[in-house]
């Protein structure tokens, strides 16, 4: 009985469909930038999950687990442009509330 | 002996092309000498050439000298080539020496006019296309130059354009030209059609070709010689020609351009031998024109008039001694009369420069003893056109009677009208020779106080204009000697020279029977003849010297006579109402019914027609094709209107949108994957 009869692919999915559901749950009603941030990350690493789970289970080389590692270092780069946006954001209008944000209304 | 042949034609067309481009430049001596430089350069290479051909046996005393070919395709050759021939040579004699002689005598009537350059260079170029007319071995060269002869008097006639006469004159003398060279052309054009060449030699040795259409093609050339030596019906423009300077009428509408019509049936001796019809048409036509225009010049009072109605007149003679078959006489009288036609001319222009521009004999009078030369000189010459015994004009004017009697296709009727034309000559000849030199002067203009040093004004010509005229009185003398009659105990050389060219009708012109029985009768015509001109210049002594009222009562005797002739039978009014004012009408119905009214209604229509379409299409255009494109803009408006509401500057709601589609897609997606 090994780990991948133990627990089959669908297990893995599910797990990364929660993460999503809950990264784009939190994306769309917090209001502090930095909430919304860490939203992204969830959904990020959701499809980490995914790949990571459909390299082991379907594929037969690496290069799931290899598109996993770049989404992580780009994560970390979103994320530092993103902090510099929102700082940016903070010091223009003394909040980081993305409703305050409209400027690009019509 | 041929090296310099294309000297000749082209040493004229040099100074013309000097004269014209450059000469208002050059100082007037230098223009002056160019041209008659040039124009001597011609004569002495001409008179070269005479002698070599002299030199060489009769037999071979022809010279068919090509330069290049001038036009070569499909088997035919048109070459642009001299042909030196015993009638060549005499005319380049006679038009590059007396045309000399009319150089230099320019030089002093020309003096003082502002045009000096442009009038030599016209000159010289008149020279130049005369020369190439009569040097020319084929037809097509030779239209060349009568086409160039013919520019030349239209630019020399109108050369003094300020009166608007004078610019008409050379229009008239234009197209009436112009009528005659389209039947020359046609001519010519047959002739190439049925006989395959345009060489003389060549269309001489195959005479039998063009056989058939002989009469058709010689009445054709033959229009083209009405046209330039102003024969019936086409004489006209000579008489108006006189508006040109006269060392121009002496030179062009004397002496030489209006004798290439006699040149040209001479050249074409071959074509009209085979048609006894053209012939006795060129025959009838010349001794109607000598005696038509013998009559008009009996009443003109303008001295340039009666001479160039005596130029017809003896153009009429000389057609009608080639028209019976007498082509070497036709050719001596042209020599002959070039001579003293060129004389009298010059001599009426010394009379013109000498009375200060006076034309009307009624003023002149008296001018012997104020210009001695002028008259000596203008009395031979018309001594010589009389046909006085001695002279050259009787030798050669009896040579054509003689011939126009005897010949076969001679009739003592075209002899009896020749003697009377010959009387009518000798008449008005010398009433201009009366009027104009004898008795008093009649001109207000010299007589009373304004008289300088006793000779009113009236002064006797430079020498470079009377050398000219002495030269010519000495040919006028002289140059008939060379034709004197066997039955007188000449020797006839002239028609002996000419014989190699005359070859192909050796049989028509010698008469059937010998000379000896003939002698006295040739004697007796020419005693009747030469007593007829005494007659007449009696007429006109007793008329115009002794009994000067005669001539008025005659003619207020005979009004309706001499109006017809003073109008000159009223030729050009008929012509005007009959042809020209006809033309004009059908011009004018063409212009303005046919043209403006059907024609350009037509190309109105078009146009209105086109801007209708046009019209139509740009409203089409408007509405259609603009009207979707408009449409096409103003729906991205609306619709641009309409969505960018949905552009909050929200970001969760932009988020919010992305989900949404995102989820739409899945649902569809697996939608799809199911069904």
């Amino acid at each position: 009985m090994t780990l991948l009869q133990a627990y089959p692919l669908q297990h893995y999915l599910i797990i990364g469909a929660i993460l999503f559901a809950l990264g784009l749950y939190i994306v769309l009603t917090r209001k502090n930038a930095v909430a919304i941030l860490m939203g992204i990350e969830l959904i990020l690493n959701s499809t980490n999950i995914n790949f990571v789970a459909f390299a082991r289970y379907t594929a037969n080389n690496i290069s799931g687990q290899v598109f996993a590692i770049f989404v992580i270092i780009l994560a970390a780069a979103e994320a530092a442009v993103a902090f510099a946006i929102i700082l940016n954001i903070y010091r223009n209008l003394k909040s980081v509330d993305v409703d305050k944000a409209d400027d690009l209304k019509h | 002996m041929q090296d310099y042949l294309w000297l000749i034609p082209l040493l004229p067309a040099f100074g013309a092309v000097i004269n014209m481009l450059v000469g208002r430049f050059l100082p007037k001596k230098l223009v002056s000498w160019l041209a008659c430089g040039t124009i001597f350069g011609s004569f002495v290479l001409s008179a070269i050439t005479f002698f070599g051909l002299m030199n060489l046996p009769t037999a071979q005393r022809v010279i068919d000298k090509s330069f290049y070919d001038w036009i070569s395709f499909s088997g035919i050759k048109i070459s642009f080539a001299f042909l030196i021939d015993p009638l060549s040579i005499i005319m380049m004699l006679v038009v590059s020496g007396v045309g000399f002689l009319i150089h230099v005598y320019s030089i002093g009537y020309m003096a003082d006019d502002k045009r000096y350059a442009r009038y030599f260079g016209f000159l010289n170029l008149f020279a130049f296309a005369m020369l190439i007319l009569v040097m020319g071995n084929n037809l097509l060269l030779m239209f060349v130059g009568w086409e160039g002869v013919g520019l030349c008097s239209y630019l020399l006639i109108g050369f003094w354009f300020e009166k608007k006469e004078n610019a008409i004159a050379g229009m008239k003398a234009f197209i009436v030209n112009r009528i005659g060279d389209f039947g020359f052309a046609l001519g010519v054009l047959m002739l190439f059609w049925y006989g395959g060449t345009l060489d003389f030699a060549g269309l001489a040795k195959n005479s039998h070709v063009f056989a058939p259409m002989a009469t058709a093609i010689g009445l054709l050339l033959f229009v083209g010689a009405t046209g330039k030596s102003a024969q019936i019906p086409l004489y006209v423009w000579l008489p108006d020609a006189m508006a040109g300077p006269t060392p121009v009428s002496a030179l062009i509408h004397a002496a030489t351009m209006v004798t290439a019509g006699v040149y040209m049936i001479a050249r074409m001796n071959f074509l009209f031998v085979l048609t006894p019809t053209a012939m006795m048409v060129v025959a009838i036509v010349g001794v109607t024109t000598a005696v038509f225009a013998g009559t008009i010049g009996l009443v003109q009072n303008d001295i340039k008039k009666v001479l160039a109605y005596s130029t017809i007149s003896q153009l009429g003679y000389m057609f009608l001694g080639v028209g019976v078959g007498a082509f070497a006489s036709g050719i001596f009288h042209l020599m002959t009369h070039a001579f003293f036609k060129a004389l009298l001319f010059l001599g009426s222009g010394s009379v013109i420069h000498g009375t200060g521009g006076e034309q009307d004999i009624r003023k002149m009078g008296g001018l012997k003893k104020y210009m001695p030369i002028t008259f000596w000189t203008f009395l031979i010459a018309t001594l010589a056109i009389a046909g006085i015994p001695g002279l050259s004009g009787f030798f050669s004017k009896d040579e054509i009677l003689w011939k126009a009697f005897s010949s076969h296709n001679g009739h003592w009727i075209l002899w009896v009208a020749g003697v009377f034309g010959a009387g009518l000559t000798a008449l008005y000849m010398f009433r201009l020779v009366f009027v104009t030199f004898y008795g008093e002067n009649r001109d207000e203009k010299h007589n009373g106080h304004n008289s300088h040093d006793g000779h009113n004004g009236i002064h006797e010509s430079p020498k470079v204009m009377t050398i000219p005229l002495i030269v010519l009185a000495i040919l006028s003398v002289i140059g008939g000697w060379i034709g004197i009659p066997y039955v007188l105990g000449g020797g006839n050389h002239i028609e002996h020279f000419m014989e190699p060219a005359f070859a192909s009708h050796q049989e028509m012109t010698m008469p059937a029977e010998s000379h000896q029985s003939e002698a006295g009768l040739e004697i007796m015509l020419m005693v009747v003849s030469v007593i007829v001109v005494l007659f007449s210049i009696f007429i006109a002594y007793y008329l115009y010297m002794k009994r000067k009222d005669l001539p008025v009562k005659i003619a207020q005797r005979f009004p309706l006579a001499y109006n017809l002739l003073l109008n000159k039978y009223y030729v050009d009014e008929i012509y005007q109402a009959l042809i020209v004012n006809n033309l004009l009408r059908l011009n004018r119905l063409l212009a303005y019914k046919i043209d403006l009214g059907i024609i350009d209604w037509i190309v109105n229509a078009f146009g209105k027609g086109t801007v209708g379409v046009a019209f139509g299409s740009g409203w089409t255009d408007k509405t259609f094709v603009d009207g979707a494109v408009n449409a096409t803009g103003q729906a991205v408006l609306v619709s641009g209107e309409a969505v960018n509401q949905t552009q909050t500057g929200n970001l969760k709601t932009y988020l919010a949108w992305a989900a949404g589609g995102v989820f739409v897609l899945v649902i569809l997606f697996l939608l799809i994957i199911i069904s």
